[in-house]
């Protein structure tokens, strides 16, 4: 039960540990958009939204629905490229860079910016190890060491080894949905992606598989940096650091999420957090 | 996220011990200083308050984020509870710390009308108490818990001792009125002292048990 | 307790009609194929797979006659059919199902559309204009090239329809790591929806397989086999239902039994594709 006591000039001085270390730190910045705006030809999705995200930390997007928290977590790795008629403007940067830019090749910001979706989608045809490695293997990388180290990897990150590695080469299909979901990670896991969006990823498992998902993302984030949506507050409150909450296609609000949950600046979140609407 | 929020709680708990081990040094150091009439460190002492006073601010802040982000239930939400309740008493019981500092300074050089036999043996026993409280709600000890309790009679009769002892004193020699009742109120201070212990065992057996027990006292 | 009997009376009357009507549908199919079976079986012997037709004088005089160059060239001209077919088809197919909102998409579809509704001897036409009048012969290919645009129309429709069945959730997820499009609806699409673009090629194969009408005049006919396999290709083919419908309008009664001969081998032919598609149906499922 020792203290950190520190004497100085015979006076005693507590020294606090790490907690709130602020992580508001410019250099700290991982991905930001600046004014970026979604529009569906008349309609809108997002409208000039400037959100920082900080490095090897948890944002969560938060809102009810419709709000547009999903489409800017598209924007932010061109999803929206395949659908005509949308149009995105504003910058998203990524280290710096805008990955609109028309010198940039979407598929490499995609590999760098990876994807989980809300319902798990392994690749029916193929095995779970043809899974993992599929962003490798489809891309022509076929040395067999690489592979399935890259394999191991990949499961080990998404906490899903152990569970199938007497049996990779069996489909995929074959694994519960929370597997599944776990499987999706893995793979996106496996291509070394700087940042992972994760768009509700727990809204279609049961509890249990839930809370693996959320200790998952709890390590997890020492490797990458992860930007989730989720329409679960409770969610957005255990798992990230920092919030946003976005109301009707704005951003209303964002800050380190014990201050969003305890006391908001903006009268709208605290009504949403209260969950008096939405 | 238990992994997570285990970890914030036993952050949670070391910043506890923490605290706590201020307040022992602050009420040890208030009766060294006033047996050895140290100014110098009675100042200190009242000027180190605020050090305790922000600490507890610390962590209770830290609960409230645990309470709103996690949505702890059941023994999770008690143990909580619990360290916001015990850091309140622990914040007071180093404001009597503080007081008894203060009468130091006020008694100046002053000769004491009796020698200090009963009032340091006061300040061990809560010291010892609290010590004992402390290591009952690391272990989620409620038997302990309650026997601490018990131990709070024998400083009320102390206390109640020394009163008697300093009241005949005064009667005698109205001359040293000032003084006696500035001894009275540090034995008072350590009484009070003793019974923040109490509250703290109170909680810890809310903690382990779930039962809101309220302790008797012998002497009221 | 008088309704309830009525509506179980109802119930049951239902179902009959239902089980009549099923009767009544398959009941042509099944008159059809016994006939065809009774009036042909007697011209069913080893001569009839392994001869060629020759002059009427052959089946008058009891010389040994078939229709084993009819067989090998409704396979080659069928075949022919299905590589000009399939390519075309199965790319069409994938711009219908992948790529929505491309400009060219309406008018393929259109294009597709019309196809598909064009009567089969015009498409015999348009072969006819297109290859047999600038070859200055009849030939295989001419055939081959007729039945493949009666195939294709059913190929891309049954194309986009087994990609469309692909939840769209998968090609976001074989983008989202990093892979270029046409990979991902190459490794990932495509085999999933295997089946189902098995099942298409097969549909459209036993469709254009009884086709006669446009091969009147595109592959025309040959009483002999040739001799060699690039006379099948540059030259006149004689195929099943084109032999049908000559040997059905000749006067000679040999030539008429080796007409229900050929009915029964072309029946077979056709019902024997449709079955290996209904098979390859019922193959492995993915949830």
């Amino acid at each position: 039960m020792e203290p950190d006591i520190v004497r100085e000039n015979n006076t005693l001085k507590q020294t606090t540990t790490e907690h709130n270390k602020s992580f508001t730190d410019e250099s700290e910045i991982r991905m930001q958009t600046r004014n970026l705006s979604v529009h569906y030809g008349s309609a809108i999705g997002v409208q000039d939204v400037t959100l920082p995200v900080y490095n090897n930390k948890v944002t969560a997007l938060i809102g009810p629905s419709g709000c547009g928290k999903t489409t800017y977590l598209r924007a932010l790795n061109r999803m929206h490229d395949l659908t005509r008629g949308t149009i995105v403007s504003g910058e998203v940067l990524l280290d710096g860079k805008n990955i609109y830019d028309p010198s940039i090749d979407p598929v490499i910001i995609r590999r760098r910016v990876g994807m989980v979706f809300q319902k798990p989608t392994p690749f029916p045809t193929m095995s779970i190890f043809d899974n993992v490695v599929a962003g490798l293997k489809l891309v022509g990388i076929r040395n067999k060491n690489l592979l399935n180290d890259v394999n191991e990897r990949a499961l080990r990150q998404a906490a899903l080894f152990d569970e199938v590695k007497d049996r990779l080469d069996k489909p995929a299909t074959s694994l519960s949905g929370g597997q599944q979901q776990r499987l999706s990670i893995a793979r996106a896991l496996a291509v070394e992606p700087e940042v992972l969006l994760m768009d509700e990823p727990t809204s279609s498992l049961d509890p249990q598989s839930t809370n693996r998902i959320e200790e998952l993302i709890h390590t997890l984030k020492e490797q990458v940096t992860i930007i989730i949506v989720t329409h679960n507050m409770q969610q957005a409150g255990r798992v990230s650091d920092q919030t946003a909450f976005f109301y009707v296609g704005n951003l209303v609000e964002t800050g380190e999420t014990k201050t969003i949950f305890t006391n908001p600046k903006e009268s709208r979140t605290e009504d949403y957090i209260s969950g008096r609407f939405g | 996220m238990r992994a997570a929020f285990n970890i914030h709680l036993a952050d949670l708990q070391q910043d506890l011990f923490t605290m706590a081990e201020m307040v022992t040094t602050a009420v040890n150091k208030s009766i060294t200083a006033l047996k050895n009439r140290d100014m110098e460190g009675a100042r200190q002492i009242k000027s180190d308050d605020i050090f305790i006073n922000n600490k507890r601010w610390e962590i209770e802040e830290k609960c409230i984020s645990l309470i709103a982000t996690q949505q702890p239930v059941a023994t999770d939400l008690r143990e909580l509870i619990a360290v916001q309740n015990i850091i309140t008493e622990l914040e007071r019981m180093g404001d009597y710390a503080s007081g008894i500092a203060g009468i130091v300074l006020k008694l100046g050089d002053v000769p004491l009308v009796k020698p200090l036999i009963d009032i340091p043996r006061m300040a061990e026993m809560a010291v010892e108490m609290l010590n004992r409280s402390l290591k009952a709600y690391a272990e989620r000890d409620d038997k302990s818990a309650r026997l601490i309790c018990e131990q709070d009679d024998h400083i009320d009769e102390l206390y109640h001792q020394v009163y008697r002892e300093l009241l005949s004193i005064m009667i005698e020699n109205p001359k040293t009125i000032t003084t006696s009742t500035y001894l009275i109120w540090v034995s008072h201070n350590l009484e009070r002292i003793a019974d923040r212990v109490t509250n703290i065992c109170e909680r810890i057996i809310f903690l382990v048990t779930g039962e809101m027990v309220e302790n008797v006292a012998k002497y009221e | 307790m008088k309704t309830l009997r009525q509506r179980y009376i109802r119930d049951r009357i239902m179902v009959s009609l239902l089980i009549i009507s099923t009767i009544i549908v398959l009941l042509p199919l099944l008159i059809i194929i016994f006939y065809v079976f009774v009036n042909g079986i007697s011209a069913l012997s080893w001569d009839f797979f392994t001869q060629e037709l020759g002059s009427p004088g052959r089946a008058m005089q009891g010389r040994p006659t078939g229709l084993v160059h009819t067989i090998i060239g409704t396979l080659v001209v069928d075949s022919l059919a299905l590589i000009f077919a399939v390519p075309i088809g199965i790319g069409a197919g994938i711009m219908l199902s992948e790529f929505p909102d491309h400009r060219l998409n309406p008018t393929l579809r259109v294009m597709n559309d019309t196809l598909n509704g064009m009567p089969a001897v015009l498409k015999g036409l348009l072969a006819f204009v297109l290859i047999v009048k600038p070859m200055g012969t009849f030939s295989g290919i001419a055939g081959g090239v007729a039945l493949a645009f009666v195939m294709l129309p059913i190929v891309a429709r049954s194309t986009e329809s087994a990609l469309m069945s692909i939840p769209w959730s998968i090609r976001e997820a074989g983008l989202a790591i990093g892979l270029p499009r046409w990979r991902v609806i190459n490794s990932t699409i495509i085999p999933a929806a295997r089946f189902g673009l098995v099942t298409g090629m097969l549909i459209a194969f036993a469709r254009a397989a009884g086709e006669a009408a446009p091969l009147l005049f595109t592959s025309f006919g040959n009483n002999y086999l040739s001799n060699h396999w690039t006379g099948m290709i540059f030259g006149p083919v004689d195929t099943l239902p084109q032999r049908l419908y000559s040997l059905a309008i000749s006067p000679y009664s040999h030539w008429h039994e080796m007409g229900w001969a050929a009915a029964i081998v072309l029946l077979g032919f056709v019902i024997f594709s449709f079955l290996v598609a209904r098979i390859a149906t019922r193959q492995k499922f993915y949830t």
